[in-house]
């Protein structure tokens, strides 16, 4: 209709077209591709580059109580090598040694769902990740258990044998403030873990999008860089403490 | 995707070296070195947190946009470490001005 009548007044004109349809892709594109990225690389890039800013804030989060660490310290470094010197430095090693494991398996079962590897192999190194990841908490809850035995837990029992109680009840702050924040990564940790373990026995992952389990990846390494520093300055500073 | 697919075998290296790493800083904790423990210590810890973030989250092979952000939360906390212990640190220098 619209056409014959626009002939009619503007004979000058061709009858419009209708515009074409853009021509089909030559195979559809990945199931897991969100409309408003343009493909699977620029998603996977937003994706990474948002959970490092993520964990930029972490790493400030964390950073007050490091600020905190070092200014108590400075103001007493003799009752903070005495108070270092009571923590028990075979399952400081043994723990660090443990998330440093974790850290591989976590690194290796990344590798898995990038490399298009069955979901028996992927789920496997997450559930080894896991068991690592549970192994370091059964070990902090060992400690914390012998810090509540010998009153080193700061408060009205708070009780200290050496010749600066006031600095070790302050070390014991931060002591519990830095690692107790530092286990409740761990726990959200092993709840993300649990989740992409599950994801990953439905198959959801291959060479084209494994994007959950790298970002669950950073997460899980930068967790474990917390624990480099923390091991060091929390255990290790009453190394050659005499007293 | 493109990401960088890494041997397994440069993982294996890097949790080796994690390993090392770790029992160094022990062994270096029961040596008195007097000042210099705690920089030994700092050295091995921030090698050790260096090999984690290049190679296990995979920001050797990432974009520059992601090497500016991961770098920017370190330098944020250098810029509270720094502008707070100036504080502490001098205190005191000038006579009458101690807490």
């Amino acid at each position: 209709m619209r056409s014959a009548l626009s002939e009619q007044q503007f004979p000058q004109y061709p009858a419009p077209v209708a515009i074409q349809p853009a021509p089909a892709p030559e195979h559809a594109h990945h199931p897991w591709l969100q409309h408003h990225f343009d493909n699977m690389e620029q998603q996977a890039e937003a994706s990474t580059l948002g959970m490092w800013v993520f964990l930029s804030t972490e790493i400030l989060f964390f950073g007050g109580l490091f600020m905190a660490y070092l200014v108590y310290r400075h103001a007493s470094p003799e009752g903070f090598q005495e108070a270092s010197h009571e923590l028990n430095r075979f399952w400081g090693t043994t723990n660090t040694l443990v998330l440093i494991c974790s850290s591989l398996t976590m690194a290796l079962a990344v590798r898995a769902a990038q490399t298009g590897q069955s979901r028996k192999t992927q789920v496997g190194w997450l559930l080894g990740t896991m068991v690592f990841g549970v192994g370091f908490l059964g070990i902090k809850a060992i400690e914390y258990y012998d810090k509540f035995v010998h009153h080193h837990v700061p408060g009205p029992y708070f009780h200290w044998e050496g010749m600066y109680p006031k600095p070790a009840e302050q070390f014991y702050s931060l002591y519990f403030a830095m690692t107790g924040l530092h286990a409740l990564h761990m726990i959200i940790g092993l709840g993300i873990m649990a989740v992409i373990a599950v994801m990953a026995w439905r198959g959801i992952f291959d060479e084209e999008y494994y994007t959950p389990v790298e970002v669950a990846g950073l997460y899980w390494h930068f967790v474990d860089i917390v624990w480099i520093f923390l091991f060091p300055l929390l255990y290790l500073i009453g190394g050659h403490f005499k007293g | 995707m493109s990401g960088h697919v890494a041997p397994k075998s440069m993982y294996v290296g890097i949790w080796f070296a994690l390993v090392v790493g770790t029992v160094l800083t022990v062994v270096a904790a029961e040596v008195d070195m007097g000042a210099l423990n705690n920089v030994a210590m700092l050295l091995i810890a921030c090698t050790k947190a260096a090999l984690v973030i290049l190679f296990f989250m995979h920001v050797r092979w990432s974009t520059r946009l992601t090497w500016v952000v991961a770098a920017s939360g370190f330098f944020w906390l250098l810029i509270m470490f720094g502008l707070t212990m100036q504080d502490y640190l001098t205190r005191g220098w000038v006579p009458g001005t101690w807490r």
